[in-house]
């Protein structure tokens, strides 16, 4: 266990100054959030005035969303490292020393969840500047990081476990984009819930991008804080779920060499 | 199995899914402090016996010991004593040389102060210490390949295993690095296990070494032994022609203790290269095979290899010894 702690440790400051050697990427993450709250939030403007909508403004409304759609994606990508570590044989060079296997996955989760915690602070400040407003302040604003963290801890979970198993760039990326934006839509980021057609509404509730996003958008605008208990819950649990697929992906990917 | 057998392997055997069978029944053993090679071609097994020896991948059958534990039943106790330098190379390369050295070391639970002594007198040592504070993605090959071996020695292990060590670095590089592992076999305190698929290079660095080929050992022991088995010397007579036709031709003259068909070149090995020549080049002009070039030379490796497996050896990037004499015979 004392192995784990220090081993993970170890690992994720490799990864984190691997991240801030390549501060491009960092800027890249956030051309997109940057583009769907400064365009989006001007495009769909009105959409607020539609009946049931319930929030006065699109980007108070927006901005939780895209902080939880960024999250889903860039951790969604996560695996893409573990996989370059495959193919320059790090992983090899790991596997030969003592290393606690469990911290080579946790060191990865980590860092993804650690980089969702710094893309939600930046956006949620972008969303300030935009002219959203945060009815309930700080306290919401942390409840949204930390929503948006355990959901990136699932998705890079499953990423890192599916890069294990298929080993092969092209196959993440394909898995990546034909679930990428389908669970981003059939979720409550862009619109009201009850405008929904009750179809998309009835597959929204097992997306755990929709409960991020319930969560996150009622941790700084409403005051159902059990809703978001809930839905944190459901998360975590995802998270532990998505960490064993992960896990036993890593046993397998070693029983196959 | 005695004392000073470091590393002992047992008829090891692997078949990767998809049919291919890298090892088929592999056996030699290591003593303690030497350098043995593992020489053969690609695809003769050699990354697989390494691999299985570093704990990364498990055999079919067959049994492993690495410095007197089971690599299948202690994996652990294994990794704790070994040093494995991979084919690719495996170094961090958005780190600097130092923190790349520092993380295998803290992951080969060295202590704090001990490990930053170490990695100061490895950087020294290997010429590193100006670049040890630079990211390894600025690193030439040959700074990149000595990292890579620091890293596999920073922990002093018992054994390093080397996998392919040279390959693709130029030939100052490659010198550095045969001067480095050298004198680290003087210091006697690692024994190193290499594969290559250079002969100068398991001629240059090893105590002893097996030739494997089909993922079987063919022939095993010391590169000098090896070569003084063979008797005589080596005739190259590259031919105009059918290369079978004129093997039929050399068989059996007096003096010919072997006459081996490559290309359009005939090898006969003689027993006394001077005095055979005119024999072997008037026979073949009476067989009606006209001779463009001959070369003599003492038996090499390459000899070796090709006494035991019936075909010249190919290794990938290996310079045509032989082709390059044949046209500096024709020359003259």
């Amino acid at each position: 266990m004392g192995w784990f702690v220090s081993d993970t440790f170890q690992l994720l400051l490799r990864h984190v100054k691997t991240t801030l050697r390549i501060p491009i990427w960092i800027l890249v993450t956030l051309v997109q959030p940057v583009i769907w709250l400064a365009l989006y939030g001007q495009l769909f403007r009105r959409i607020v005035d539609l009946p049931g909508f319930q929030v006065a403004s699109y980007i108070d409304f927006l901005t939780p969303g895209v902080v939880i759609m960024t999250a889903f994606f860039g951790s969604a990508w996560s695996g893409m490292g573990l996989l370059s570590d495959l193919n320059e044989g790090v992983m090899s060079r790991l596997l030969a020393t003592p290393v606690s296997r469990g911290a080579i996955i946790a060191a990865r989760v980590l860092h993804a969840a650690l980089t969702v915690v710094v893309q939600s602070s930046l956006i949620l400040g972008l969303g300030l500047l935009l002219g959203a407003s945060f009815a309930n302040g700080l306290a919401g604003s942390l409840a949204v990081v930390l929503v948006a963290a355990l959901l990136g801890s699932g998705f890079s979970a499953v990423s890192n476990g599916l890069a294990l198993l298929a080993r092969r760039e092209e196959t993440l990326i394909s898995v990546i984009n034909f679930f990428g934006l389908p669970l981003t839509f059939l979720s409550s980021a862009f619109i009201a819930s009850v405008l929904m057609p009750g179809w998309i509404r009835a597959i929204a509730r097992f997306n755990p991008v929709n409960w991020a996003v319930e969560a996150a958008r009622e941790a700084v605008l409403g005051s159902d804080w059990a809703m978001v208990l809930s839905r944190a819950s459901l998360l975590a649990l995802f998270a532990v779920v998505c960490g064993v697929f992960a896990t036993r992906a890593f046993v397998t990917y070693q029983r196959s060499l | 199995m005695r004392a000073s057998d470091t590393i002992v392997v047992e008829d090891l055997t692997k078949r990767y899914r998809g049919g291919v069978q890298a090892l088929a029944g592999i056996s030699f053993t290591v003593r303690e402090g030497e350098i043995y090679g593992l020489l053969g071609p690609n695809g003769a097994g050699k990354s697989t016996t390494v691999r299985i020896l570093a704990t990364l991948t498990r055999p079919d059958s067959g049994r492993a010991v690495v410095a007197g534990h089971d690599v299948l039943r202690e994996p652990g106790q294994v990794r704790r004593k070994i040093g494995y330098v991979a084919q690719a190379s495996g170094v961090d390369r958005w780190a600097t040389g130092r923190e790349n050295l520092l993380l295998q070391g803290h992951l080969e639970r060295m202590p704090g102060r001990e490990l930053r002594r170490r990695v100061d007198e490895l950087l020294e040592q290997l010429g590193l210490q100006d670049a040890a504070d630079r990211l390894v993605n600025t690193y030439s090959g040959g700074m990149r390949r000595r990292l890579d071996i620091a890293m596999g020695l920073v922990h002093r292990p018992a054994v390093l295993f080397l996998d392919e060590p040279t390959t693709g670095l130029d030939p100052e590089s490659r010198a550095l690095l045969w001067a480095d592992l050298q004198r680290l076999r003087a210091e006697g305190s690692v024994t190193i296990l290499l594969t290559t698929h250079y002969l100068e290079e398991a001629d240059r660095l090893c105590d002893r070494l097996a030739i494997i080929d089909h993922g079987r050992v063919i022939v095993e022991g010391t590169p000098a032994g090896l070569k003084a088995e063979l008797r005589g010397d080596r005739v190259t007579l590259e031919v105009e022609g059918n290369a079978s036709q004129a093997v039929r031709a050399l068989d059996g003259l007096p003096g010919v203790l072997e006459a081996v068909p490559n290309g359009t070149e005939v090898i006969a090995r003689v027993s006394e290269g001077a005095t055979a020549i005119p024999l072997l080049v008037t026979a073949l002009e009476r067989a009606g095979v006209a001779v463009s070039a001959v070369t003599l030379s003492r038996p090499s490796l390459d000899d070796v290899y090709l006494h035991y497996t019936g075909h010249r050896y190919r290794g990938e990037g290996e310079p045509e010894e032989a082709s390059l004499a044949a046209g500096a015979a024709r020359r003259a």
